[in-house]
């Protein structure tokens, strides 16, 4: 019996926009409790809200990046509940004319490409925050979020796999990150993401899902699913039945377990908000918006392939990173070796980054690293050493010549110097010197090698090579 | 003692410019009147000692001159506000023990208004709770009293503003009218009360009902008065998306005694059975009085008439129940004491904290938008209001106004129809279509009963022509005396 | 047609939050049948092919620029709470 896993992504977006979304409050996170409220977002009987049309065009942006279908009319609704965090005890939303829909994704899977369906993207507005006080049955509520716009991207359950649904996360990151919308930071919470999954026997058909949530990374996604197949191909493989529930990710056990609810299904009694009027778009207001869109990931690979002569992969991996892709076709201007400036932003530099120092928090700017490839080029360093040069410039911030001259890192390209050492490696080396000679090339590369020991790496590795050869064909 | 409390706006505005009286002189008749005679009528939710002195933003024996704007200007006006209406730091509690003791944190926008152009905010006005009534019975406080009869409704939600109005407690008032509240209690007490066209007036600061219908507007002792109070808080205002971006007309210059040519519907479904004879009557005479001077006027079909009320206790109350879902003891007003969870805090609260009437109508409105009725209920009742709406467009393409009855009685005892709310919202049936609509309507005196209870006349005309509705009632009004008389208080 | 009850009172004031007692329940029942038995009226109006109106005025696109405005202060914004705590509304916790 064959289970296939269909999984579908509910990604919930903050907009990154100056003002809420229906009023005039600031964004800016981490301000003292309550400070950032007015009567609007506080839900103040007599408030009225009036929608930003920054949020608007964000939204109308990622909705045609994901090329999706813009309707031609499109209205708020309201979506009716209680909860101390929404102030109205309704969350604007939309509901049956959403702003898009129809739209696709494409993720790569086992190096074939696969589209992903969207579903529909629309807007809504955030809850405020509770906090939860230890041993005391009362809970604080800071409005600061309240209002705070965002954007519902939900996908088809077109995913097969935890892996393909890590894929998609990446990629619609990547979209979003060039669009420069949202700080799509899921640690902050401007990113966050629900998960829809089921189990099947068969792929084109819908099993009884399960609602995952409280996944705080992408990793967390992948994990959270992966358990969440291995549990549910379980149950189903020894006959019992899948419960249609919200279950949530506890990272450290790395299980789901059932969320205990009171409430039975919502009914949210969806109305169209008698408080704003509806928005009707023309083809013109749509392809202003279409044209000032930034190139976006995927063209810019294709443009970056066919422009520089990178592999797909290497391409693939720099435009991930909108950021990464920039400083490439920077410092490709000051230096024009594209393959080398990819080798060392996908190898050395990609490893200095982390999830919160991205490659603008490095001290490497793009004047800097073209400095030290200019090094290697005139031979003052080797390709080896310029690895801890680079090391060096990130840690200190300090250019390549400073780094150099401080530890001495400067190649050796001075024959005497290197025949000097070649003579001494090869009077230490009798056996290899011996393979050498009956035809091992191996015994060469370690012959070099024990070269570049003795003078600390920085022989120039070309001319060791050269020498050594020389050396070893004179007797 | 003065009788500077009797005097119209515009009466006492001359007063001021003849330097016979200061404001502090009017505001001092005004409040030895309340002092008096409040008592008998309770019109007020909070009295307006707290609004003088130290609140009051009016210079209050400045020299006037510098805050003269033709037509605009209400330097020194005393205007009480229905308490539904947000005045900063001021108690606005839609005489709902839900709200006790809120004290919003801003003005809405109509208050702004009104302190720009110099009025005095006098008080704030009773009403029914959220504005759910026709008589005022239902506010927490206590029922306001008509002051043609005390013993009688003043009609509602905004009873309070109509009766201090009528009383001579206050020289203006502003109201609130979802389904006919400015307009029923003006009929019944006797003064001039008008509903704008939806969107003509901001809401932003009016507390609620139904979003899709509400709208603030005057109530005055004469049709003049009105027109210098729409001038003031008429107007588009951008905290308020549904409010229109059309221009304010000076309103005073409608004041024009000419019907000549004006082509006046009478809608032949609003004369039923179930209409008192005497209120039938005086709408008779009454369009008389303006066919003689020179209007003409005809028989007009509103055929979908019938469903108004049915069609409105749909959609006002699947509003309200959305409006009234942040009412829950977490942000403001009462919050019920000694829950351990919060969702018994939050049940409590409401169950504690709401009126009858308001639960009547949350259940009614959450029941018509819930998963299953939604489209037999709400959707249902949002399509017949496209039939009501059409109604209208298609009579004003032949008519100029339209005139009925406000009200099929005249006030009815207190406690009369408490226990029958059905017959309660049928009162409402020849003001309901206007707020569904969309279009303006007034209601002004037109007569009495013999037991010397106001009837009202209803004035409506199309979106945004306040202008005709003006102009008819200033002729009708300015060729007859009801507007002169006073309940014997 | 539908049957009106107390079962369907007490579902309703549980989606709307609001705690009722048994004659409340009972009496609200016996009114809202009747209410919503006249309201079945409107079964008898033709609506077919014609469009729900949510908006009486033909007003759209209404937006306001993405610039920040000034917030209440928070003792404003606190002023009302019931009960508070610092700068943050206090609530009972949501017992799951």
């Amino acid at each position: 019996m064959k289970y296939y896993p269909i999984i579908g992504l509910e990604v919930h977006l903050e907009l990154n926009t100056e003002s809420k979304v229906f009023c005039g409050c600031s964004t800016q996170f981490g301000s003292a409790p309550n400070s950032q409220v007015c009567p609007v977002c506080l839900g103040l009987p007599g408030s009225l809200p009036v929608l930003n049309k920054t949020a608007l065009t964000y939204a109308l942006k990622v909705a045609l990046a994901l090329n999706c279908e813009i309707a031609d009319f499109t209205k708020f609704d309201r979506k009716n509940y209680f909860y101390p965090d929404l102030p109205k005890s309704y969350q604007i939303s939309q509901y049956d004319k959403p702003l898009s829909k129809a739209g696709w994704l494409d993720i790569e899977t086992n190096g074939a490409l696969k589209r992903i369906g969207i579903t529909r993207v629309h807007q809504e507005e955030d809850t405020g925050k509770l906090l939860h006080k230890e041993g005391v049955a009362m809970s604080l509520v800071d409005f600061n979020r309240s209002g705070i716009p965002l954007l519902e991207i939900v996908s088809e359950p077109d995913m097969n796999s935890a892996e393909e649904a890590y894929e998609y996360l990446t990629r619609l990151k990547a979209i979003l990150e060039y669009l420069d919308v949202s700080d799509c930071d899921m640690e902050k919470g401007s990113l966050r993401c629900d998960a829809n999954i089921s189990i099947s026997t068969d792929p084109k058909k819908l099993g009884t899902k399960a609602e995952i949530k409280n996944m705080n990374s992408f990793k967390a996604v992948r994990s959270a699913l992966e358990h969440e197949i291995t549990r549910q191909t379980g149950m189903l493989s020894e006959g019992s039945r899948i419960i249609q529930e919200t279950r949530l990710w506890d990272d450290n056990k790395g299980i789901t377990l059932p969320m205990r609810s009171k409430e039975g299904a919502h009914d949210y009694r969806y109305f169209p908000e008698p408080d704003l009027v509806p928005f009707i778009f023309s083809s013109e207001d749509i392809k202003k918006v279409a044209d000032s869109l930034p190139e976006l990931p995927t063209s810019r690979r294709k443009r970056i392939i066919e422009q520089y002569s990178l592999s797909e992969y290497d391409a693939s991996v720099l435009t991930q990173d909108k950021d990464m892709a920039d400083y490439f076709e920077e410092a490709v201007k000051l230096y024009n070796k594209p393959k080398s400036v990819a080798n060392w932003l996908l190898s050395d530099i990609a490893a200095a980054t982390s999830s919160t120092v991205g490659i603008k928090q490095l001290n490497l700017s793009v004047g800097r690293l073209v400095e030290m490839l200019k090094m290697i080029d005139s031979g003052v360093i080797s390709g080896k050493i310029a690895k801890d040069v680079l090391a060096g410039m990130i840690d200190t911030g300090k250019p390549a010549a400073a780094i150099v001259k401080e530890k001495g890192l400067e190649q050796i390209s001075d024959d005497k110097v290197i025949e000097n050492a070649a003579d001494n490696v090869l009077r230490e080396n009798p056996k290899a010197v011996e393979d050498y000679r009956s035809g091992k090339a191996t015994a060469l590369t370690f012959l070099v090698g024990q070269l570049m020991r003795h003078t600390k790496g920085k022989a120039n590795p070309a001319i060791a090579n050269k020498i050594l050869i020389k050396k070893l064909g004179a007797s | 003692m003065s009788e500077l409390h009797k005097l119209t706006a515009n009466q006492l505005k001359q007063e001021y410019k003849n330097g016979k009286t200061t404001p502090q002189g009017a505001m001092q008749a005004l409040l030895e009147r309340i002092e008096k005679i409040e008592p008998k009528v309770k019109a007020f939710a909070h009295l307006p000692e707290r609004c003088l002195a130290k609140r009051c933003q009016a210079p209050l024996t400045q020299k006037i001159d510098r805050f003269e704007v033709p037509g605009t200007f209400l330097h020194g006006i005393p205007v009480a506000i229905k308490d539904n209406i947000c005045v900063k730091d001021e108690l606005t509690t839609c005489a709902s023990k839900i709200l006790e003791g809120f004290r919003p944190p801003y003005d809405a926008t109509v208050i702004e208004k009104l302190r720009n152009a110099g009025a005095i905010l006098f008080g704030k006005t009773n009403m029914d709770e959220f504005a759910f009534g026709s008589s005022c019975e239902n506010s927490c406080y206590y029922p306001t009293r008509n002051p043609w009869d005390t013993a009688r409704i003043p009609g509602g939600s905004s009873g309070g503003s109509a009766a201090a109005v009528a009383a001579d407690e206050v020289t203006m008032a502003l109201g609130s009218d979802t389904g006919g509240s400015i307009r029923q209690p003006a009929s019944l007490c006797g003064v001039v009360g008008l509903k704008p066209t939806y969107g003509r007036v901001s809401r932003y600061g009016l507390i609620a009902f139904a979003s899709s219908l509400d709208q603030i507007g005057p109530i005055t002792k004469d049709v003049s008065d009105a027109a210098l109070l729409m001038n003031v808080i008429a107007g588009h205002d951008e905290r308020d998306t549904t409010s229109a971006d059309v221009a304010v007309p000076d309103y005073i210059k409608s004041l024009t005694k000419n019907v000549k040519g004006l082509k006046i519907g009478i809608p032949k479904e609003y004369f039923i059975k179930g209409i008192d004879p005497e209120v039938k009557s005086a709408i008779e005479i009454a369009v008389k009085v303006l066919t003689d001077l020179g209007a003409i006027c005809k028989e007009v079909s509103l055929p979908s008439t019938e469903y108004a009320v049915s069609v409105y206790y749909i959609i006002a109350t699947a509003e309200a129940s959305s409006n009234l879902a942040r009412f829950d003891g977490v942000r403001y007003g009462y919050r019920h004491q000694g829950e351990a969870s919060m969702i018994d805090m939050v049940a409590n609260t409401r169950g504690d904290g709401f009126g009858a009437e308001a639960k009547r109508r949350i259940i009614l409105g959450t029941f018509a938008l819930s998963s299953g009725y939604y489209d037999a209920y709400y959707l249902k009742a949002q399509k017949v209001r496209t039939l009501i709406k059409r109604d209208f467009d298609e009579a004003f393409k032949k008519f100029d106004c339209i005139i009925t009855p406000t009200s099929p009685t005249a006030a009815f005892k207190i406690g009369e129809k408490t226990s029958d709310p059905l017959s309660m919202y049928l009162s409402d049936i020849f003001t309901i279509s206007a707020n569904l609509a969309g279009i303006p309507a007034m209601s002004v005196p037109c007569g009495f009963t013999k037991d010397n209870l106001p009837i009202g006349m209803q004035i409506l005309s199309k979106p945004f022509d306040e202008e005709t509705i003006f102009r008819t009632a200033f002729t009708y009004e300015q060729n007859t005396q009801w507007h002169t008389r006073k309940p014997k208080l | 047609m539908m049957k009106f009850d107390k079962t369907i009172v007490e579902y309703t004031a549980k989606l709307a939050r609001m705690k009722l007692s048994d004659k409340e329940t009972r009496e609200l029942a016996l009114q809202l049948a009747d209410i919503l038995k006249y309201i079945e009226k409107l079964n008898q109006a033709d609506t077919s092919g014609v469009e729900p109106t949510s908006h009486v005025l033909p007003i759209k696109n209404v937006f306001r620029q993405d610039k920040v405005k000034k917030s209440l202060n928070i003792a404003d914004a606190l002023k009302n709470a019931p009960e508070k705590e610092g700068d943050f509304f206090k609530v009972p916790r949501i017992i799951e």
